[in-house]
């Protein structure tokens, strides 16, 4: 067994009883020792569930997976012993302090009496809790617990960390604290997996991204890797109607590596050029005699390369498109983990 | 690098579970005081019980000794029985707000989070014995004047209300939330309190129900309690036996149960 993997998952699959989803289909990933790896994908996706089987919260149908060659099902203490988790999942106790949350569980990872006390104040200085360190955690703010989740996963030193979407719902400026936070601890060896739903978080935090969907993995390289698959710019374009859409996406075909996207009235296209490529379309749609509607230049999302992967969008709520509400908006994906 | 150690050996697994236990039970015991207002409620709540069955039942239910007498181990009995209900919604507000999920990847004893909720909620019934030992005297309660068989029946009531906590342990877990485990408690405690010796003798019921009431667990307590606290014609050994039987009994049904549905949460 290869020691220098951190985290190995072979053929892992789970379906939940309830509504028969599957979380999990075959799943396989590897973290080398010392390395982060971003787990990317939308809403259901299968991330928590994969986060959820490698820290022991829940076992696998099928499949194996051993950290630090600790089989999750069969050595799940050892494993808990070498893990921590942070994030959506896990979570701190609302009515206890700062300082009893941290002390809670470095007694729940029976570190020596004497060390918990002082551990606990180094991290609530580290983190910048320090002077809410006495204050129920209930008075904190969204990006205060967050910093006291992660430190508390921190409280035994483990030498793999699992952030489960650390920066969901957090305002810019939290996240970008936060950020600062996990690439400190990288940089002191820590071996993370990371989830997210953010292109731009795995961008700025993973050496390695791994694409997950409907429990699969779909695609994986370096974040230059997957952008360079891409194109470097989405140009899109919406006309006067579906058909001229089609007939527009055919006029426009040679201009991308990537076969145009039509969605409704609107055309996708990655190029890498994006402003003379844009000018370009537009010269052709105006001698092509369409109506042009709306323009946008962007910068690859996690959309867009779901798009790019898979050639469709990723969860598209079928009843919104129905009332013909849809546009970009993929909220209505549903959460199984 | 990692503090941990990695292979412990049984003695040091058997003090961590221990010392897990007592971790959790002290986060249990400091949640109870961060809200006073439920301390101060859940205090008044058998006060109150004591004043209206004492000053409303109390002239027309004729027993022997006087009805506060009577009623006093019975009110026991139920304050901490529906005292389960709190094992209840603590676990479902812990499985609910994903602290579990937490605990579950720790290193620690999975005996912990059970282990320390029934321990917090036994503590919190001591102290319950000892502020409706307090009303009880106010308001004419006089039990014989015999310490240890007082310190007895509490033994016996507190090991009642201890084995049935983790009944609704297990309801705790199996609840969708913390709302529902608590209506989910109330069908099973209302009618296992009041179809009881608790406040009324079991001879004036109907037939039917006295076949119930005679013989289901917390007459038992309550008839054990009443033996040792009361004595003279409450005196009852049998009882006794009958009540520790129901005890033992029903943790080693009960323990079991929560612990397989904790595993499975």
């Amino acid at each position: 067994m290869a020691i220098d993997l951190a985290v190995r998952a072979e053929g892992l699959s789970k379906t939940f009883k309830k509504g028969d989803v599957k979380a999990l289909v075959d799943f396989d990933l590897e973290v080398p020792v010392g390395q982060v790896v971003g787990l990317l994908g939308p809403n259901g996706a299968g991330k928590t569930t994969a986060v959820r089987v490698l820290s022991t919260i829940t076992r696998p149908d099928q499949g194996h997976a051993s950290i630090l060659g600790y089989d999750v099902v069969k050595q799940a203490a050892q494993v808990r012993r070498t893990i921590g988790l942070a994030g959506q999942y896990a979570t701190v106790d609302e009515q206890l302090t700062g300082t009893e949350n941290l002390t809670m569980v470095g007694n729940l990872c029976h570190l020596k009496r004497s060390s918990v006390a002082p551990r606990a104040a180094e991290l609530l200085e580290q983190f910048g809790l320090s002077d809410a360190a006495d204050r129920p955690v209930k008075t904190y703010s969204g990006g205060m617990r967050r910093r006291l989740d992660l430190a508390a996963a921190l409280v035994a030193r483990p030498p793999i960390l699992f952030l489960d979407e650390p920066t969901t719902g957090l305002d810019p400026q939290s996240r970008l604290a936060l950020w600062d936070v996990i690439e400190a601890l990288v940089a002191g060896g820590t071996t993370v997996l990371l989830t997210t739903q953010y292109l731009e978080e795995a961008d700025r935090l993973a050496k390695d991204i791994v694409v997950i969907d409907h429990g699969s993995v779909i695609a994986k390289g370096t974040p230059a890797e997957l952008k360079a698959d891409l194109g470097n710019t989405v140009l899109e374009l919406t006309v006067e109607s579906d058909d001229s859409a089609i007939t527009v996406a055919g006029l426009l075909a040679d201009l991308s590596t990537k076969q145009p996207h039509v969605d409704g009235p609107s055309v996708e296209l990655t190029v890498d050029k994006g402003p003379s490529v844009a000018a370009e379309a537009l010269r052709r749609i105006d001698a092509g005699g369409f109506t042009l509607i709306g323009l946008s230049l962007h910068e690859p999302s996690l959309d867009d390369v779901f798009l790019a992967l898979t050639g469709k969008k990723t969860e598209v709520d079928t009843s919104a498109l129905a009332d013909g509400s849809a546009g970009r908006g993929r909220k209505s994906s549903k959460e199984t983990a | 690098m990692s503090d941990l150690a990695i292979n412990p050996t049984a003695t040091t697994s058997l003090r961590w579970a221990v010392s897990d236990i007592a971790t959790v039970t002290r986060r249990n015991v400091i949640r109870q005081f961060r809200v006073p207002e439920a301390i101060f409620f859940s205090t008044l709540q058998p006060i109150m019980f004591v004043l209206l069955f004492t000053f409303v039942f109390g002239g027309s239910i004729k027993v022997a000794g006087g009805y506060t007498n009577y009623l006093m181990p019975g009110i026991f009995v139920q304050t901490m029985v529906f005292g389960a209900v709190s094992t209840t919604i603590g676990l479902a507000e812990d499985l609910q707000s994903g602290l579990l999920e937490r605990f579950r990847a720790l290193p620690m004893s999975r005996a912990a989070v059970l282990g320390g909720r029934t321990s917090a909620d036994f503590m919190r019934n001591m102290f319950v014995i000892v502020i409706m030992t307090a009303v009880g005297l106010m308001v004419g309660f006089r039990p014989q004047p015999n310490v240890l068989d007082y310190a007895l029946a509490c033994v016996i009531m507190l090991l009642f209300a201890y084995s049935l906590m983790w009944g609704f342990a297990y309801i705790g877990l199996a609840a969708p939330n913390a709302e529902t485990a608590q209506l989910m408690s109330f069908p099973i405690l209302f009618p296992l309190t009041f179809a009881s010796s608790a406040f009324a003798p079991v001879a004036g019921m109907p037939g039917w129900l006295q076949a119930f009431a005679a013989h289901q667990p917390v007459t038992q307590a309550v008839d054990a309690a009443r033996s040792l606290m009361l004595g003279g014609t409450y005196y009852n050994p049998g009882a006794i036996w009958a009540s520790l039987a129901w005890s033992v009994g029903l943790l080693a049904i009960l323990a079991p149960l929560a612990v397989r549905k904790y595993r499975k949460v």
